[in-house]
């Protein structure tokens, strides 16, 4: 039944709704201020417009409503905000974009940047990214601390957020486009070997969910379900959608870099000292 | 300095031996929630806020009087467990009853329904727009099934009891498999940090 006051929040977060606003505002307006010989193509403007709106739709449409009752569907709320979202946003390179801004607002050399900075590359520091990638979605699946989260409306936004920046921070990390030969960015190698490493955990945490015996998430249950649906049925579709589709775009991450890593491999005159991209440093 | 670190010591002993640091056997929720507030309507049909029930231990119970057996369960539990408390604290406690199928029980019906569970039992419902706006707060939900041949429905709700201190803040959940031994036991606690006795 089509009824268009699903699209409106169930549980409407002003701070959220700006936050969207302001990134799909800075991102046109860059757009059409900035020199043509910059502009991402279509296809690029798409991915990161469709991210931006799938997450905004599982936060603030009715979608989040069903999330907040049902396992399954939070499972796959988490998975659009702490994958497949930042999945696009990072693959449609929005860096023109941030150096539009980055330009615009003069934020060269502004000290109050450089705590910000400095936090921005600890996070990405490979070791701490995977361990923080994964460790959140242990965190928030730790029966005690998800019980809670579901229960306390703050910690649920929290939850969220959290969920959605570090998909964001992990992701840019692992699609960053700048050339890990000219710039510091992370060797190929060493992305792929981490998309690998994030998606055992991930496995493992959803095929323990799909076969424990006993309900290990009640609250859905002790707060009811958005319709009557078998609470194993529910458990066993969430713990598929923790498993199984994570894996997969560890994958696909991977066949992305892998198509990336030889394209960079291809004989170009390289200024600076000759290096392996494919092994990208990962020695 | 060994005396300092004798009275140190003891100090932490009692702390430790208080008591407040054992688990409750509900689920903790404080902080978790907001406070008890609501707007409803009564089995006399008039209007029922938080404040007329303002200093009392309440628990908080969502259901529909044709709910087959998790309700009459519960409130039957709760009944057991308000009576094991003794006497001057039994008038603390105030059950609120939240009808969440407000076609089916009018108000005549709910306070025949809640009568039979005791003096400690308020019956309330609502317009589905006040209900819904409640069991938000409380972060759960309700929903109806398909009517039957003759017009019988389900109603899925909580499961839970949400205890509120005399003070109104969300203190615990109840699940369902709580006995009424242990609901009664948090309630006789709750009670006495009140009066702190």
């Amino acid at each position: 039944m089509p009824d268009a006051s699903a699209l409106l929040p169930y549980d409407y977060s002003p701070l959220t709704i700006l936050a969207f606003v302001l990134v799909l505002a800075g991102y046109g307006i860059a757009l059409l201020r900035m020199a043509p010989d910059q502009q991402p193509g279509p296809v690029r403007i798409v991915a990161f417009t469709l991210g931006v709106l799938l997450c905004y739709g599982v936060m603030q449409t009715r979608f989040d409503y069903f999330s907040q009752y049902m396992f399954f569907v939070h499972r796959g709320q988490h998975l659009i905000l702490h994958h497949l979202g930042p999945f696009l946003i990072a693959l449609s390179n929005p860096l023109p974009i941030f150096r539009f801004w980055y330009r615009a607002l003069g934020l060269a050399n502004k000290p109050w940047l450089a705590p910000v900075a400095w936090l921005y590359r600890l996070l990405q520091q490979p070791v701490i990214a995977a361990v923080l990638f994964v460790g959140l979605i242990y965190f928030w699946l730790w029966p005690a601390v998800h019980f809670d989260a579901m229960l306390s409306r703050d910690l649920y936004w929290l939850m969220n957020w959290s969920m959605l920046l570090d998909g964001l921070l992990f992701w840019w990390l692992m699609f960053d486009p700048r050339s890990p030969a000219k710039t510091t960015a992370l060797g190929y190698g060493k992305r792929i070997l981490i998309l690998a490493l994030v998606a055992l955990p991930q496995m493992i945490l959803g095929a323990w969910i799909v076969f424990s015996r006993d309900m290990v998430y009640d609250v859905y249950e002790v707060c009811g379900r958005a319709w009557p649906l078998a609470p194993e049925t529910d458990q066993l579709l969430g713990g598929l959608l923790t498993w199984i589709p994570p894996a997969m775009m560890s994958i696909l991450g991977i066949l992305i870099l892998l198509r990336r890593a030889m394209h960079a491999d291809t004989p170009r005159p390289h200024p600076g000292q000759p290096r392996s991209l494919v092994n990208g440093g990962a020695s | 300095m060994k005396t300092g670190l004798a009275a140190l010591l003891a100090a932490l002993a009692l702390l430790a031996g208080c008591g407040n640091n054992q688990p409750w056997h509900g689920k903790d929720i404080s902080g978790l929630m907001p406070e008890l507030a609501f707007e409803l309507t009564g089995t006399n049909g008039q209007t029922v806020t938080a404040s007329d029930s303002a200093g009392q231990l309440r628990l908080l119970y969502f259901g529909f009087t044709s709910c087959p057996d998790v309700c009459p369960d519960t409130l039957a539990r709760l009944r057991v467990a308000i009576n094991q408390l003794p006497e001057a604290k039994r008038e603390q406690v105030e059950v609120l009853f939240v009808s969440v199928d407000p076609k089916r029980d009018t108000p005549e019906r709910l306070a025949s329904y809640v009568n039979f569970f005791g003096e400690h039992v308020t019956g309330l419902t609502g317009t589905e727009a006040q209900l819904r706006a409640l069991s938000k707060r409380y972060r759960t939900t309700f929903g109806y099934d398909e009517p039957d041949e003759n017009g019988n429905y389900n109603v899925s709700h909580s499961s839970a009891v949400y205890a509120f201190d005399h003070q109104g803040r969300a203190r615990l959940l109840m699940r369902p498999d709580l006995s009424a031994q242990a609901i009664s036991e948090d309630l006789a606690r709750l009670s006495r940090e009140h009066t702190g006795t």
